[in-house]
Order: structure tokens, then C-alpha cells, then sequence
């Protein structure tokens, strides 16, 4: 979430005034933005020392954990959202969190790359991984343990009983609603337990 | 990196009875403490730091004329250090029950005259809270900026949080726990049969006999000793290491590195400190259980605390594990107060919130920076 215009279309989605909980946060960026513009409190989550600091730092109140852990510290529907921004794609258990995320807040909202964006479709007709902005990993150092789609998130929460509010694409800093599939490099989606 | 330079330690007499948890009165009682940093105008920079089982008021700089005198937390405690006393007024107060110049059992029991010995009424944690509270009253300090403690320290921060929600805004809990676990309880006991059952005891009336009861208080801090420090840590250090060259094939002799290090902190505790105090601070660990009021649920217990709070852990500590922290942090989180936790990967076990880590004094650095820019503690 370095870049700041997919920062403020995420940042849209959240309602004035919410309790936050923010799932690898990162250095806590998006969320000193919340509260700066849009009233909103909560806590950041982090494994890595680096951004726990930077979000110290910053006055973002930030927890230490490794999310492969579970979410056992957070009572259900706690949150008023549950941000998993560019995060679900490093977990091992994908599905579990995102049930979590969905229990422990009353939206989710997650965001992560979108495999089946044409740059990538193209690079894989070439015989070869995508390397990308969204992606920027060769296949052998890649932290990102699950690959999907955008087509491919719309199975999983009809799966696990999700309901979709809202779901967009981001492409350069710009929401892409037509064909978000094929158009964009990043999926978006806001949902909550159906 | 400077110290705070030389020190020379306060002390204010309380002739107003202390009541304590128990039941029991202190009736009149000094406190001994030491003070760093400048108070500002608002008298809203005070940061108190608590101490643990065996350190004392003396947090930073040196006493005159002492070699190796340096505070207990020298390396966090300074100008310019993370907890920088060119901005903050930091005081370090030595709790009732104590045998480094507070009131104690080592002293005289005005209601015989005598030391108080085993006489000296049990404190506890809260007790401890209230008696810090009275010296702040002293100091005309209405609010502190923040209470910083590790390990039985951090059981008073805790502490404060609930007994004078509004008198502190930053609650910095390092390395501690909601309460101790039946194997910290064990812990304990051990240590302070090691104590009791020595001959030189004398029941806690040792004072009398001229004696002091050195071997239960070296066993009792080899014990605590090795519970300071993480497996790893311990093996990293002494590892097998033999003392001699060769086996002795002695059942009574030090054999290894790692007996002759504990013989060492063994004796060298058992030089400068008090059995009854060993067993009055044991006792405050264990009793200390803020949720027992509310049938075991912290959550209950902590529904009152209004300040912010920063909750650290060390990955190797399995005296006060990172889980303990962790109970902590739900607690508040389900109070939807303000609160952060970091868990510091750390290999020396519950010992590490004494040293000098980078990543840890980094973030406390980080943590007071903040609370310097809230509360307009720059220098002064």
C-alpha cells in the first residue's frame, strides 16, 4: 500500500468513525491516514520488527503477531472493518483468514494481486512467470505463497458464505469496474458474512 | 551515550499510616528515592520507573566514591538515552519491604522496638502502587507522563493503570504478567524453603543472632537465576564447559562452568541481600492477580484503565512468556483502549529486559518520543 492513490481508493471504503483492525499493516501508513482523515481508531498488525517500530513511530498502535496464528485475540465482530491489504497472498492458510477477517469484523475488506491481469496472462502465454509492480518477484523468491484471481476470490466467498458490497480492480492508481478480471493488476473486495 | 552522572538518593518520612492489602498498617514508613531529569513548569514530565525483585531506587548514574555503582537501568536511563532524561523527570523509588533504605524488615518495629524481622506485615503489589502514589503527593506530581516497569516493575505499572486510572497516561509494561503461573508459584516456594529452612533463619529474627541466613538466600537466587535465563542462552554461555582441565569425578565439587557461575551469583546476592525481603517481594509476585477480584476475568479487571499502553515480550522468556503479554493486550484490546505490543526476538530469556538491545531500545525510544511530543516534554 505504498502507493498513495490505492491507499485513498482503500481508504474510501472505509466509514468515517470506524474501529479498525488492520492486518499486516505494514508501516502503518494507511492507517495514520484513517485516522487523520476519517476519525478512525484501532490497531495495525504486524510480524515484521521493522514496521512494528515504524508504526510505533508513526503513534499507530500496533500488535505483534504472526497471523498464521489465528486471530484468537480478537472477540467476533469486534471491528467495524477488518483490513487485509495486500497481505492474504504471504499466508499459508488463506481460506481461515478469511473466514476470521469475516468474523472478527462486520466488513472485510481485502486487496491482493491479481494473477489473471492481461500483463500476466500475456507473460505466462510466454512461457514464463510474471514479474510485475504487483508482482515484483521472480518464482523463486516470491514471499507470496498463494497466487489467485480476481475471478478466483469470487468463488472463495460464495464458498465460505461471503457476501460481496462492493469489488473493484485498481490499475495505476484508478479503479477499474469494467472487466477488473483482464484490466486490473490489483482485486479489491468488500464484503461481509452473508 | 551520557549518564546521568553522580546521584545522591532522597528519603521522605510518611508519619501518616499506610493501610495495606492485608489488613495490616505500616504504621509509619520512609521511602528512599533517587530523581533525575529536571520537573518542568507543568509538572507533567515525571516518568516513574518500578524496580523488580532485587534492584532498587537506584535506576541510573553512579554514587559517589563506588566503583561499578551504575543504576539497574543505566543503559535505558540518560540524556539522550531512550528514556531521555534531558526531557523527562524520572524517578526511581525503592518499594516498602525492600532492604536498600526503605522501610523494611531490617528495621526497627516501633511497636517492640525490635527489627521486624518476620514481623514485617506482607505488601503487596497494589500496596507498593499506593505507597509510590504518596510520595508523588509529596512531590506535588498529579500525573505522570508515564509508569515504566519490567517483570514485577511491570506488575506495578500494570498496577497504577487500575488503582489511579487518571494520575498516568502511558502504562510501559515490559516482560511481565497478569499474574504468575502455579510453575512461577513453585519457583518461589522453592526459593523460599531454601531460606526458611536454613538454620541461620532463625525464624526471619535472625537480626538478633548476628547472623544471616547466606546459605538459603544463595540456593534461593541460583534458583531464580536459571529461571532468568533462556536454555539457549545458558548453553550458548557455559555450554558443558568443565572448570578444570579434566573431570574431578567429585559429587561436591564445581564440576562445570555453568555450577560455577551460579555459586558465584549465589554468593554474591547472599552478600547484600535481606531473606525476610526475598520472601516479602516473592510473596508480592504471587499475589499479585488484578482479575481475581472479578472472578479470573482481566477483561473485568481492566475495564477501568483509561491510559495507553505499550506491552513488550521476549521471545526466549519462559519465566514471563510472550503468551502472558499476550493476555495482557486482549484484555485491552477487548476494552478498546489504547495499546500496543511488540514481541522482541530475543535470546536471553526474562533476563533480556535488563540489556541493551537494539530492536527493544529502539522501540522504548520510539515510545517516549511519542509521549514527549504529546505531553510538550522537550528540553528542559
Amino acid at each position: 500500500m505504498s502507493d498513495r492513490k490505492d491507499m485513498e481508493l482503500i481508504a474510501e471504503l472505509v466509514p468515517a468513525g470506524s474501529r479498525v483492525l488492520d492486518l499486516g499493516c505494514g508501516s502503518g501508513e494507511l492507517l495514520a491516514h484513517l485516522r487523520d482523515t476519517r476519525q478512525c481508531s484501532g490497531y495495525g498488525v504486524e510480524i515484521a520488527d521493522a514496521n512494528v517500530l515504524a508504526c510505533t513511530q508513526r503513534g499507530v498502535n500496533v500488535i505483534q503477531l504472526n497471523l498464521e496464528d489465528g486471530l484468537s485475540m480478537f472477540e467476533d465482530q469486534s471491528f467495524d472493518v477488518v483490513l487485509q491489504l495486500d497481505t492474504m497472498q504471504h499466508l499459508r492458510n488463506t481460506e481461515r483468514m478469511l473466514r476470521e477477517t469475516a468474523r472478527v469484523g462486520r466488513i472485510g475488506i481485502v486487496s491482493f494481486p491479481n494473477f489473471a491481469h492481461w500483463a500476466n496472462r500475456l507473460r505466462v502465454a510466454s512461457g514464463r512467470m510474471p514479474v510485475t509492480k504487483a508482482m515484483p518477484y521472480e518464482w523463486y523468491n516470491t514471499p507470496n505463497l498463494r497466487v489467485g484471481t480476481y475471478a478466483d476470490f469470487e468463488v472463495l466467498a460464495r464458498k465460505d458464505g461471503l457476501q460481496v458490497l462492493d469489488a473493484f480492480g485498481i490499475q495505476n492508481g484508478r479503479a477499474v469496474r469494467g472487466w477488473p478480471n483482464l484490466m486490473a493488476s490489483v482485486a479489491v473486495f468488500k464484503f461481509q458474512r452473508g | 551515550m551520557n549518564s546521568v552522572g553522580t546521584v545522591t538518593p532522597q528519603s521522605h518520612h510518611f508519619a501518616e499510616p499506610l493501610a495495606l492489602q492485608s489488613g495490616a498498617t505500616l504504621r509509619d514508613y520512609t521511602l528512599v528515592y533517587e530523581t533525575y531529569g529536571t520537573l518542568n513548569a507543568a509538572r507533567d514530565n515525571a516518568v516513574l520507573v518500578c524496580h523488580a525483585l532485587n534492584a532498587s531506587h537506584h535506576v541510573a548514574g553512579v554514587h559517589a566514591g563506588q566503583d561499578k555503582s551504575e543504576g539497574w537501568w543505566d543503559n535505558l536511563v540518560g540524556p539522550g538515552k531512550p528514556l531521555d532524561t534531558s526531557r523527562f523527570f524520572v524517578i526511581g523509588v525503592n518499594n516498602p519491604g525492600s532492604c536498600f533504605g526503605s522501610t523494611g524488615p531490617m528495621h526497627t518495629n516501633p511497636a517492640t522496638g525490635r527489627p521486624y524481622g518476620a514481623d514485617f506485615p506482607v505488601v503487596t503489589v497494589e500496596d507498593w502502587v499506593d505507597a509510590q502514589a504518596r510520595l508523588l503527593d509529596a512531590l506535588g506530581i498529579t500525573q505522570l507522563a508515564a509508569v515504566l516497569g519490567g517483570s514485577l516493575g511491570g506488575m506495578q505499572a500494570l498496577s497504577w493503570s487500575l488503582r489511579y486510572p487518571t494520575r498516568l497516561r502511558h502504562c510501559i509494561a515490559v516482560a511481565t504478567a497478569p499474574n504468575l503461573s502455579a510453575q512461577n508459584i513453585a519457583f518461589n516456594e522453592v526459593a523460599r524453603r531454601a531460606i526458611i529452612t536454613d538454620p541461620d533463619f532463625h525464624g526471619g529474627h535472625f537480626y538478633a543472632h548476628g547472623v544471616v541466613p547466606k546459605r538459603g538466600l544463595r540456593v534461593a537466587r541460583m534458583i531464580g537465576h536459571i529461571t532468568y535465563l533462556s536454555d539457549d542462552a545458558m548453553e550458548a554461555k557455559f555450554g558443558r564447559e568443565l572448570k578444570g582441565e579434566q573431570p574431578g569425578y567429585s559429587t561436591q565439587d564445581i564440576e562445570f562452568e555453568i555450577e560455577s557461575y551460579l555459586r558465584y551469583q549465589g554468593d554474591k546476592f547472599s552478600e547484600y541481600f535481606d531473606a525476610n525481603t526475598y520472601l516479602l517481594i516473592t510473596r508480592a509476585l504471587d499475589y499479585f492477580d488484578p482479575a481475581h477480584a472479578f472472578g479470573g476475568d482481566l477483561t473485568a479487571a481492566f475495564a477501568d484503565a483509561v491510559c495507553k499502553f505499550q506491552l513488550i515480550s521476549f521471545t526466549t522468556d519462559w519465566r514471563f512468556s510472550p503468551a502472558r503479554s499476550r493476555e495482557i493486550v486482549k484484555a485491552l484490546v477487548d476494552n478498546q483502549r489504547e495499546v500496543s505490543y511488540a514481541e522482541i526476538e530475543a535470546p536471553h530469556g526474562h533476563d533480556a529486559f535488563l540489556l541493551d538491545d537494539a530492536r527493544y531500545h529502539k522501540l522504548l525510544r520510539a515510545c517516549f518520543d511519542n509521549i514527549a511530543r504529546e505531553s510538550g516534554a522537550q528540553h528542559v
